[in-house]
């Protein structure tokens, strides 16, 4: 039975022991040739159906399955070969560990991806430089960060073109780059073979995939996991109490740029205004969102996601508190002396979010955006497979 | 450790345990529940599971079309041919038709058959995130009903009073109440007894050569020990679930993962690289269940599934690799086979194939002549390369030795019921399964006697502190 012997081993190095480490593209595939075999968790997200409709697992194939997987943690908790089993299957961790590879390997232009090594130090690092921009400046442009004399009057610290001629470029750049980046994953998961055109339906399913966060309901409806095997769907209330305050805010400043330059009408706007109200409802939103993600992200069963990336994803929600936070203390005291120092504040935390936008956790919602657009059209092709039985 | 007097004591983890300790629980009897293994393996085979098989005439959510009580009764003679206890058997099968609404309250949530698995959505309803998930939605709401739960708790033998259950035993530690559940599974993590049982064969130390599908923590302790004290034995402990499974699999807990289903497609010989049973049979997932037998019985419980590349991506992927060359004698010689005996099984396998019209998805007329053992569907020639082969051993889900019950689940002292001990799940299947198995009837007999003897047990303690009050 030598050769038996020599099998075992062999299938040992195969199944049982984890890839190098470093090589997370690796460790998802052996996860992936484990769960194919078993699809228990087929019900719980898109990751597993996916998968069903591949026997092999290349990088193509780990990027897209990585980008899908939403780290909802239910298929850990239910898993049979789960630490302490020797096959060790944490699909939410490996798939973890392969994502923040994609931010970094799809990263537009390609040398900023490094961004992403510390990301935690980029984020502060930004935000130093913000802060030390605009603190000098107000000082530069004011001799002086309080005011008392100008009383909401925000141009009369930073005039409104100056502002402007700040902010558009970097948001410009922003956009650019993550069109840049999103393009450049979109074409490396899905080969020219494939269908890349979205049917309206894909499109429309994915987009309500993405707005109500499908994926983190746990297939049941009762939500992921967070500390331990039960459901929560704090989780997926706190995204949302986060993406919709950023898009409310995001309206509250393209109306009030409609404002200015349709109908010039100036800033500061009345408390019952569309730009505060929008901003203000927001604002809550970016505050109960954000400082709740940190609360589940300090709670968070050790076994769940990558802990390397706790930096990225605590200095992230960082940043969008004191963004919200800033905002908000500007908006409740900019008729004090006190407003030029928050303005400057505020702005500062604007302009290290926006800088790092395409180099930070905020990508994570880019790129799972497209994997559900891409699940969305592959589930209406036909499997290429023909297992017996389906 | 100082214990309070329980109501119920529940001894195991799994399905049938946790069955009964939420019924006892919820019928008020205060409940512990004692889990031998530590937590991170609590729950033995029910880890591995993945559905339950259920009686319906109609459609339900995740079930299609009808599964009447009487057909599935046949299906259950036919696979155990006929070593089954009728009334037992229809007690279960009529469980199953209503007891989802209550797992359902208890958190299990169900799923459509997961894909593969075509052939099991009108009989089958399946666990979302399998058996795993239903054990912790179990544990979860047994802990918030207030039923307590001990892990690292081996019970090492019950003090009985002529069948009357008094206390359990954990070494030094006594732990009386007033009834008792004993859901603690089969014995076929006892690779000593599992080695007795099934003796020699030709010299050959059989169950050496098995692998244990399930938990590492079956070690049939309380079987033995309720045997050994009187209770009447159920079944032959040769029989078990049993099925063919990748031969690297790990000796405990492969679970569902280490199966292979490329049998249909290719020929199956042993270590004398000679075919041994009909392949093409039935569909696979109708025979899976008896190629861990046949195995069994070939020289040193091993044999090899053959397919050419005709075959690959025509079933589920296994988890292991299979093994690849270019020609036969290649193979041949990485199995560690006779080259020439293998190119000699092929080559009058090929000649035999009568061609026909392949299609796996039907009993199609893909049939050989003259060859003995036939294969009577899906022969086609093994001719192209790339060859693969996967090597495969007797996987051992669970055993069939068990202790009698009766309708209750009360165990029976030579002909006469426990008044307070019940036994529930493996280690009372043997009841209803005296041989052979159809997929997830295991969950069926766990969830059924697990519910009566929990509500049983309940009832006895009950009794028990009425009798002590008069």
């Amino acid at each position: 039975m030598q050769p038996l012997e020599a099998l075992v081993g062999e299938a040992g190095a195969a199944a049982k022991h984890t890839a190098p480490p470093g090589d997370a593209v690796a460790e998802v595939a052996r996860q992936m040739q484990i769960c194919n075999a078993c699809r228990y968790c087929e019900g719980f997200c898109a990751v597993f159906p996916a998968m069903t409709r591949r026997i092999e697992f290349g990088k193509a194939e780990v990027d897209y399955l990585a980008n899908l997987c939403h780290n909802c943690g239910a298929c850990l908790h239910a898993c049979q070969y789960a630490p302490p089993h020797e096959f060790l299957v944490n699909v939410p961790q490996a798939m973890a560990k392969v994502r923040l590879q994609t931010y970094s390997d799809y990263a537009w232009p390609p040398a900023l991806g490094k961004l992403y090594k510390n990301n935690g130090l980029a984020l502060a690092l930004a935000l130093a430089a913000g802060l030390a921009l605009f603190l000098a400046l107000a000082l530069a442009l004011n001799g002086n960060l309080w005011q008392p004399a100008l009383a909401g009057n925000f141009y009369r610290v930073f005039p409104h073109n100056l502002m402007v001629a700040m902010f558009a470029p970097v948001f410009l750049f922003a956009l650019l780059a993550m069109g840049m980046s999103v393009r450049r994953f979109w074409y490396a998961v899905s080969p020219a073979d494939r269908a890349r055109e979205a049917p309206p339906a894909a499109a429309t399913e994915a987009t309500r995939d993405v707005l109500v966060m499908k994926y983190l309901d746990g297939g049941h409806g009762e939500g992921c996991n967070e500390a331990d095997d039960e459901f929560t769907l704090w989780r997926r209330r706190f995204h949302h109490f986060t993406f919709y305050g950023f898009m409310l805010c995001f309206a509250s400043t393209s109306v009030a740029t409609l404002y200015h330059y349709l109908f010039d009408w100036h800033a500061p706007y009345a408390l019952t205004s569309l730009p505060v109200l929008l901003g203000g409802a927001g604002g809550i939103g970016l505050l109960i969102g954000p400082a709740g993600l940190l609360w589940l992200n300090l709670s968070r069963h050790p076994l769940h996601g990558d802990a390397r990336q706790k930096p990225m994803d605590r200095g992230f929600i960082a940043l969008l508190l004191l963004v919200s936070a800033s905002g908000m203390a500007l908006l409740a005291w900019r008729d004090t002396g006190a407003m030029a120092l928050l303005l400057a504040l505020h702005l500062a935390t604007v302009m290290a979010l926006f800088l790092t936008l395409p180099y930070s956790k905020f990508m994570h919602g880019i790129y799972r955006a497209a994997a559900l657009l891409k699940w969305a059209i592959e589930k209406r092709q036909p499997s290429r497979l023909q297992l017996g039985s389906e | 450790m100082a214990e309070r007097d329980y109501d119920v004591i529940v001894i195991g983890g799994g399905n049938a345990a946790l069955c009964a300790a939420l019924m006892a629980r919820e019928a008020g009897a205060s409940v512990l529940m004692l889990e031998s293994a530590p937590r991170e393996w609590r729950g033995g085979n029910s880890q591995h599971t993945r559905n339950l098989r259920c009686m319906h005439d109609a459609p339900q959510d995740v079930l299609t079309d009808s599964y009447p009580e009487e057909e599935y009764w046949q299906d259950l003679k036919k696979v155990t041919g006929g070593i089954t206890s009728e009334s037992l058997a229809r007690l279960a099968i009529r469980d199953s038709s209503h007891c989802r609404d209550w797992m359902r309250r208890h958190g299990v949530r169900f799923q459509p058959s997961l894909s593969g698995t075509l052939q099991l959505s009108r009989t089958n309803a399946f666990f979302l995130g399998g058996g795993k998930a239903l054990l912790n939605a179990y544990y979860r709401s047994a802990e918030e009903l207030g039923v307590h739960v001990r892990y690292d708790a081996p019970v090492d033998r019950l003090e009985l009073d002529r069948g009357r259950f008094v206390a359990a035993h954990l070494g030094a530690e006594r732990i009386a109440a007033k009834a008792c559940v004993v859901a603690s599974g089969g014995f076929e993590s006892n690779r000593e007894w599992m080695r007795e049982a099934w003796g020699q064969i030709k010299g050959e130390w059989v169950a050496d050569n098995f692998l244990i599908r399930g938990t590492r923590f079956n070690m049939g302790v309380l079987l033995k020990f309720l045997i050994d004290a009187g209770a009447d034995p159920v079944g032959d402990p040769t029989q078990s679930h049993c099925v063919a499974i990748d031969a690297r699999a790990p000796l405990y807990d492969g679970g569902i993962c280490t199966r292979v289903d490329s049998v249909s497609l290719g020929i199956v010989v042993n270590r004398q690289a000679e075919r041994f049973y009909d392949e093409g049979e039935d569909f696979w997932p109708k025979r899976y269940a008896i190629w861990g037998r046949l195995i069994s019985y070939q020289p040193g419980q091993i044999a090899y599934s053959l397919i050419d590349a005709k075959a690959i991506g025509r079933f589920m992927p296994p988890v292991f690799p299979p093994l690849e060359a270019q020609s036969l004698p290649e193979l041949a010689r990485k199995l560690g086979l006779d080259e020439s005996a293998l190119t000699r099984t092929v080559d009058g396998f090929n000649a035999a194939c009568r061609g026909g019209t392949f299609d796996h998805a039907a009993l199609d007329d893909c049939v050989t002549a003259g060859l003995t053992p036939p294969k009577t569907h899906w022969a086609r020639p093994i001719d192209t390369a790339p060859f693969y082969a996967y090597p495969l051993r007797p996987g051992i889900t669970f055993t069939y030795l068990g202790v009698k019950v009766d309708e209750r689940a009360a165990v029976h002292f030579s002909g006469q019921p426990s008044p307070n001990l019940f036994a529930a799940g493996e280690i009372m299947a043997g009841n209803v399964l005296g041989k052979g198995y159809t997929a997830g009837v295991g969950m069926t007999i766990g969830t059924a006697f697990g519910r009566i003897a929990g509500a049983q047990s309940a009832a006895a303690a009950m009794r028990e502190k009425m009798h002590a009050a008069a």
